[in-house]
């Protein structure tokens, strides 16, 4: 057996009798990626179903000085009902999310054919209420426009004057794609997994060996200080591995039981499409750990590297967050920028398309190469002198 | 054998070690002797190449240890100042962790394991993790991992440190086991009457340096003290740092 391996097996052995690497690896590292996504998706979905499917309660105030639209906004299912006697206090104490009052002047501005007020009383900083507000607003709106047309055509004017130009919304996307918006969220969570997956046995291994003085009697052992760097490299690749395997059988067990198709929407999870995230996320196992391993070294003691390793879990998910609030249109370079690249390939896995095997190879292949030059790096904080020394 | 000549190493402004020269003969038990902050541990952890000298030699068994660092590690067995051990593996499973690492064969790991564990006195432990071993208990297993691979050379960093007077007994007979083998055996302590008690040759170091050097009969006569321990002092200046 090569010392890297001997090294590779104790870690594997002592670190799967350890509660606390397990937990960390196999129970918040496993389970994390589908709780978090299946309960956010849950949540969207009820919160986007309840208010779409509710009819619209409107408080109005004044509802005698304007029974044609009250008769239509009827019309169209809103509920019409009276509104508290002081109207804004109940928007500011968020008792309401909207409601409508009509001033008493309004009956004679109409007649007069002169624009009749409206008073929308909202609160804009309120999120909850936007639903409500929207679909008010686009209520009032259309009746006048509708009114407004009739008065044209009463007059023989054609509507279409005040209605220089048309928009007519051609929808591209398709079941997959919308879904893949929901889904955008997914390639950070199993990035994530893979670092959070190998972190507790990165800092063990060498931060922890040697906070517990045991590190010092290692490196005295006629072995190379790399070959004992990548046993431990690799224990830590292993493990996160390990998690990632297991988080995606769990998001595949668990894909079916979302509620996904009251949003109309498709996305596609089988065990196919576990099985390329996997190939696609799998080389950054050895870039997590060669960070991991890195970071271990190079901090002084236990602590401090777990410190530095919360804020390193955070990287991965940079690219992951810009590209959710600023979606790019892919671009061939972007297949050799590693996090980037496992961005865009999650996506088009889930979206239900096709992978390009260039672009998966080069992902693959420049992240291997990345992994293997941080590695490389780890060995040589491995090799600083003062590595060993606890006190 | 083991033999350095003018070892230095200093770190940042402080000459840890300045010049220190010795000799370890096979056969004989040597003590490094010294006040806490002497340097013993600096020259050690140089012996068995865990830092580089800035200058000096240092020849184990005649092998230089920058042209052969791991023919010397494999010649040297070391009880370093950091001893911990593998919590979650059994006393027996971490010797066997060193020796697969020094290279041993499968049979030959278990008949050196058992023998250890036989002469050591740790049968009754060796299945047992080692979470919550007894301070002596887990210097036994250090040490039996240290010797796992039959080294000709044992180096023992302050081995009695924090050990009651029966695990201290057991170690010091086990010292003499080691040289009525044959070995070269050299251990730091700042205990005066250990090292008075286990030492064919002392070699005493204070700020750096070696201060003095010889048997016990030797020192005596080179400060004109009749007592053992007033030679100490007297070699090292002060009484600060030592223990009796």
């Amino acid at each position: 057996m090569s010392p890297w391996q001997i090294v590779f097996l104790k870690e594997v052995r002592e670190n799967l009798r350890d509660r606390r690497t397990m937990i960390s690896t196999f129970v918040y590292g496993t389970l994390m990626g589908p709780v978090l996504f299946a309960g956010l998706i849950s949540l969207v979905i009820s919160v986007q179903l309840e208010r779409a499917e509710k009819p619209l309660e409107l408080p109005v105030v004044g509802a005698e000085h304007a029974p044609n639209l009250i008769a239509w906004l009827k019309g169209r299912g809103v509920q019409i009902e009276e509104a508290p006697a002081d109207a804004e206090k109940a928007i500011r104490t968020r008792n309401e999310d909207v409601i409508l009052r009509i001033p008493a002047e309004y009956a004679t501005q109409w007649r007069a054919g002169r624009a009749a007020t409206l008073e929308l009383i909202v609160d804009r900083s309120q999120q909850k209420a936007e639903q409500a507000v929207g679909r008010a607003e686009r209520l009032i709106a259309e009746y006048g426009g509708t009114t407004a047309t009739q008065r044209l055509v009463v007059r023989g004017i054609s509507p279409e004057v005040i209605q220089p130009v048309l928009i007519a919304d051609v929808d591209q996307s398709t079941p997959q794609s919308r879904g893949g918006l929901l889904l955008s969220m997914l390639p950070y969570l199993l990035i994530l997994t893979v670092f959070a997956g190998g972190s507790y046995l990165a800092v063990d291994a060498t931060a922890g060996e040697r906070e517990r003085q045991s590190l010092e009697p290692l490196l005295i052992n006629p072995v190379g200080r790399g070959q004992i760097m990548s046993g431990k490299l690799l224990a830590t690749a292993a493990f996160a591995l390990a998690a990632l395997t297991l988080s995606l059988i769990a998001f595949a067990l668990t894909f079916p039981f979302l509620p996904v198709e009251k949003l109309s929407i498709a996305i596609a999870m089988g065990p196919l499409q576990c099985a390329q995230m996997f190939l696609i996320v799998a080389p950054l196992a050895l870039v997590g750990a060669g960070l991991l391993t890195s970071v271990a070294a190079f901090a002084k003691s236990f602590r401090e590297a777990q410190t530095y390793i919360t804020l390193l879990i955070i990287l991965p998910a940079i690219p992951s967050m810009l590209m959710a609030v600023n979606p790019v249109k892919p671009a061939d370079w972007m297949y050799g920028v590693p996090l980037i690249s496992h961005q865009l390939l999650i996506e088009q896995t889930v979206r239900g398309e096709t992978l390009v095997p260039w672009q998966l190879a080069t992902s693959i292949g420049v992240t291997l190469l990345v992994g293997i030059i941080i590695a490389m790096i780890a060995a040589r904080l491995y090799h600083r002198e003062h590595l060993a020394i606890s006190a | 054998m083991i033999e350095i000549e003018n070892l230095k190493k200093t770190f940042g402004a402080v000459k840890a070690v300045d010049g220190v020269s010795l000799r370890a003969e096979d056969g004989q038990i040597t003590g490094l002797l010294g006040p806490n902050g002497a340097g013993k541990t600096t020259t050690l952890r140089m012996l068995y190449t865990l830092m580089k000298p800035e200058a000096g030699h240092i020849r184990v068994d005649g092998i230089d240890i920058t042209k052969d660092p791991d023919g010397v590690r494999r010649r040297l067995g070391v009880l370093p100042d950091a001893r911990g051990l593998y919590k979650r593996l059994t006393a027996r499973e971490n010797i066997e962790y060193f020796g697969r690492l020094q290279g041993l064969d499968e049979a030959r790991l278990k008949s050196r394991t058992d023998a250890l564990i036989k002469s050591l006195d740790l049968s009754d432990i060796a299945s047992r993790r080692t979470e919550g071993f007894s301070n002596g208990q887990r210097v036994k297993t250090a040490i039996a991992r240290a010797l796992v691979h039959d080294p000709r050379n044992v180096i023992l960093d302050e081995p009695t440190n924090g050990l009651d007077v029966m695990a201290t007994r057991t170690l010091r007979e086990f010292m003499r086991g080691l040289r009525a083998e044959g070995r070269c055996v050299l251990f730091s302590s700042h205990i005066m009457q250990e090292v008075a008690a286990l030492c064919d040759r002392i070699i005493v170091i204070a700020k750096g340096r070696v201060v003095a050097a010889g048997t016990a009969d030797e020192l005596r006569a080179q400060t004109g003290e009749p007592n053992l321990e007033d030679a100490f002092v007297k070699v090292i200046g002060s009484e600060e740092g030592l223990s009796l």
